[in-house]
């Protein structure tokens, strides 16, 4: 960046000015939303406490989702950002969902033939590697 | 005369443009507006970045549910919930800095930022925690996984080593099925991290389930042997789910923490889970020290005065990219500190 101090006309704004560019998020807002965080991981973890099973992952992750939302939408400042940015942001999650969920339907559909060998099957040939050094194949 | 003129064109210079707009750029606005943009394409890419191990850990919590129920074990909550709490307020006061760097206050600006790095070693330095006690405690993934329950020993790998002297002598009659071959299965596995000294290979070839007579010391639990038997092999001759630690209301948490520790060192498939944790909370890590050196440059900027209500799209855009660091840990939490 070239240097223009030395000659300069342009001298930066007083403190407390508003910004010339860009949006500003007033501070009690961010407050909020930080409140807000710290109040839903306490609730994160209370809930992981009682043991509802299946749905603990699913609880978690919606309320993983709220959090990620309010730090989305108001520290990033997405909801007062150009409608472009939350596109792309959200196009990259919605790459990421495709991602796992295609990689989890392959992975499920052929578990039932998947051959896992047991421990007496194993055991052998093992042995046979470790002791006499042979790489198997 | 040459003063004059040249006074003039530094003049005209400056109506073009303020100096903090790069020639390159028709106006500060746009400047500003294509800063974002780059940094919230880098964004999309930091979490497709992650989302390839958010996939692994999707396979293998579908397909080895069983080593991430036992894995809780290896794992404290509370320093999971203490280091999001940490990032939380670390991702308000980088916030709180873009709004004073926005109004032109440069000293509240130092304030955040240092407070933001501040909070970032805190982060590290709990990481630090954890990963120690991991690795002395043989709780790695690969050759090294070798995890010894034992209750508050005096040292604590010396303590494993002699728990699992004590606890070959005590199962001699116990008869634990081959779980020698676990190690040696597990050896095959991932290069060992650098520090798996916890546990030396001899310890291992002759250690057995440690259960309950762990470490030497008085404070472990008396678990009758029957709580803890393996059940019977099914048909092809090992069982893969074997007991629940949490299905048995009777059991304290000891004799439960006991019991997973033994039924995760029977298994082979047990260490992918550290594996897993270690990957993700590792590169996470790494991600939070480069915020950190950025960090550290703004400071430095911020302290020399650049930063102000026409100019702070630096400030702007390494917040979007602590806001993710702190997204990442948000998901990271529940997924790997929560399981229950």
């Amino acid at each position: 960046m070239m240097s223009h101090e030395t000659e300069s006309n342009y001298s930066p704004p007083p403190p407390g000015s508003q910004p010339s560019v860009g949006h500003e998020v007033p501070w009690t807002t961010l407050a909020a939303t930080a409140v807000a965080l710290l109040i839903l991981t306490w609730i994160t973890v209370a809930v992981a406490q009682v043991h509802l099973g299946e749905f603990n992952l699913w609880v978690a992750l919606i309320i993983a989702t709220i959090k990620a939302s309010l730090v989305c939408l108001y520290f990033m400042h997405l909801r007062y950002d150009r409608p472009f940015n939350r596109i792309a942001w959200v196009a990259g999650f919605a790459f990421v969902a495709l991602f796992i969920g295609l990689t989890l339907t392959d992975v499920v559909s052929y578990q039932d033939t998947v051959y896992r060998p047991t421990d007496t099957e194993y055991a052998p040939a093992r042995e046979r590697a470790i002791s006499s050094n042979v790489q198997p194949e | 005369m040459a003063d004059v003129t040249h006074d003039a064109a530094a003049a005209a210079h400056e109506e073009a443009h303020p100096p903090h707009v790069q020639h390159h750029f028709e106006n500060a606005a746009q400047q500003f507006d294509a800063s974002k943009f780059g940094m919230w394409v880098f964004l999309v890419t930091e979490i497709l970045f992650f989302s390839g191990l958010f996939c692994a850990y999707a396979v293998y919590r579908r397909t080895h549910p069983h080593i991430f129920e036992l894995g809780q074990y290896f794992l404290d909550v509370k320093w999971g919930a203490i280091n999001t709490v940490v990032l939380i307020t670390s991702s308000f006061t980088m916030a709180l800095g873009v709004w004073c760097a926005q109004r032109s206050y440069q000293r509240g600006l130092v304030w955040c930022l240092s407070l933001t790095l501040l909070g970032a070693a805190a982060f590290m330095g709990i990481k630090a925690i954890e990963y120690t006690d991991k690795i002395m405690h043989g709780k790695v993934w690969g050759a090294g996984f070798n995890p010894v329950y034992h209750h508050e020993g005096p040292e604590g790998s010396h303590a494993a080593a002699a728990g699992d002297a004590d606890a070959e002598h005590g199962d001699a009659a116990h008869g634990a099925p081959a779980s020698s071959g676990d190690h040696a299965s597990v050896a095959e596995a991932a290069t060992p991290p650098a520090a798996h000294d916890a546990a030396p290979t001899e310890e291992k070839t002759q250690s057995a389930d440690p259960a309950a007579s762990t470490d030497g010391a008085a404070a472990a639990p008396k678990i009758e042997r029957s709580k803890l038997a393996p059940p019977p092999p099914g048909p092809r001759g090992v069982v893969l789910e074997a007991i629940e630690p949490e299905t048995d209301p009777k059991l304290t948490r000891e004799e439960k923490e006991a019991a997973a520790y033994a039924e995760a060192r029977r298994r082979k498939d047990a260490h992918i889970f550290l594996g897993i944790y270690f990957a993700m909370t590792g590169l996470h890590g790494i991600h939070v020290l480069a915020g950190m050196v950025v960090i550290a440059w703004l400071l430095k900027g911020a302290l020399q005065g650049r930063y102000h209500s026409d100019y702070y799209t630096p400030v702007d855009v390494v917040g979007l990219y602590w806001h993710v660091v702190d997204l990442i840990w948000i998901y990271l939490f529940p997924l790997l500190y929560l399981i229950s």
